[in-house]
């Protein structure tokens, strides 16, 4: 019962967080409020038992992805341009779309429900026999590692060239340039 | 009583995400981003507890690293305008 309020609660902050991104019309502002939503939701994947996943959002969403969005905001500047337009449209598409979506939820079985196709169809195999097929003490490593091998390497080298791409879009910047925090601290007074 | 105490440290979150969206200068940002990091490890670790398992606290330590090496990134980004270059090029600079 704890830990659903405790889910609630957090879902709340996310909202919250989640509505300040969308209204600060400082990039800095939102960058750093990003982070935070990170942080928050690795704190959510932790309260739900995925505690590698909450790892990964921790390390690329607070870390890395906050010093991307600074990388950019260097070479594009800390204030939004654009104005804010209402697009009736999209609102419609966005609100359908939305709403097949928690039509879609109410086939999702129950949070840690033992008989889902998940737990029954190939986890007892993998309990069962990775230690004699694998010889990997650790049962998550063997199933990255071997059973799903192939799949991992395509991952990594998704992310591989995907970081490789962001850096040469990036740059390195030979000059010295004025302090980036001294330019933020004008535009935000 | 890990019960409250995660209550309260859950309103310690709500209180930095709230300093982080009305904080005026570009500092209070970056602190409220640092407060949050370290309020997740209390959470984390409180959480191990709260769940009766204690082996969480070796991963909210890892995180207190992460929290750390993810502001001095953040700081050393504004102060060079980027992560930092050689170091025959001028003094001031590491990496």
């Amino acid at each position: 019962m704890t830990v659903t309020i405790i889910n609630f609660i957090l879902l709340c902050l996310l909202f919250v967080a989640a509505l300040a991104i969308n209204q600060q019309r400082n990039l800095f502002a939102a960058s750093m409020l990003t982070g935070i939503y990170s942080l928050m939701c690795a704190s959510l994947f932790v309260c739900l038992d995925a505690v590698d996943v909450a790892f990964t959002e921790a390390a690329v969403g607070a870390g890395i992805a906050t010093i991307l969005f600074l990388g950019t905001l260097a070479l594009t500047g800390f204030e939004e341009k654009t104005e804010v337009k209402v697009s009736i449209p999209g609102l419609i598409i966005v609100l359908i779309t939305g709403g097949l979506l928690i039509y879609g939820l109410q086939d999702i079985p129950l949070f840690g429900d033992a008989n889902t196709p998940v737990q029954t169809y190939l986890a007892g195999k993998y309990i069962d026999d990775s230690a004699t097929e694998i010889a990997v003490p650790n049962l998550v490593t063997s199933i990255l590692a071997s059973y799903r091998g192939y799949d991992t390497f395509g991952e990594t080298t998704v992310i591989f060239t995907a970081g490789i791409g962001v850096l040469m879009l990036l740059g390195r910047g030979g000059k010295k340039k004025k302090g980036l925090l001294d330019e933020a601290e004008e535009k935000q007074s | 009583m890990f019960e409250v105490a995660t209550y309260m440290i859950l309103f310690a979150m709500f209180l930095a995400l709230v300093s982080a969206i009305i904080g005026k200068s570009v500092y209070d940002k970056i602190l409220a981003v640092n407060i949050l990091g370290t309020i997740t490890v209390l959470f984390i670790a409180l959480f191990g507890f709260l769940t009766e398992r204690p082996e969480f606290l070796d991963i909210a330590l890892v995180y207190a690293l992460i929290n750390f090496i993810a502001t001095v990134a953040i700081l050393k980004f504004f102060e060079y305008g980027d992560m930092g270059r050689s170091s025959h090029l001028n003094e001031d600079s590491d990496i």
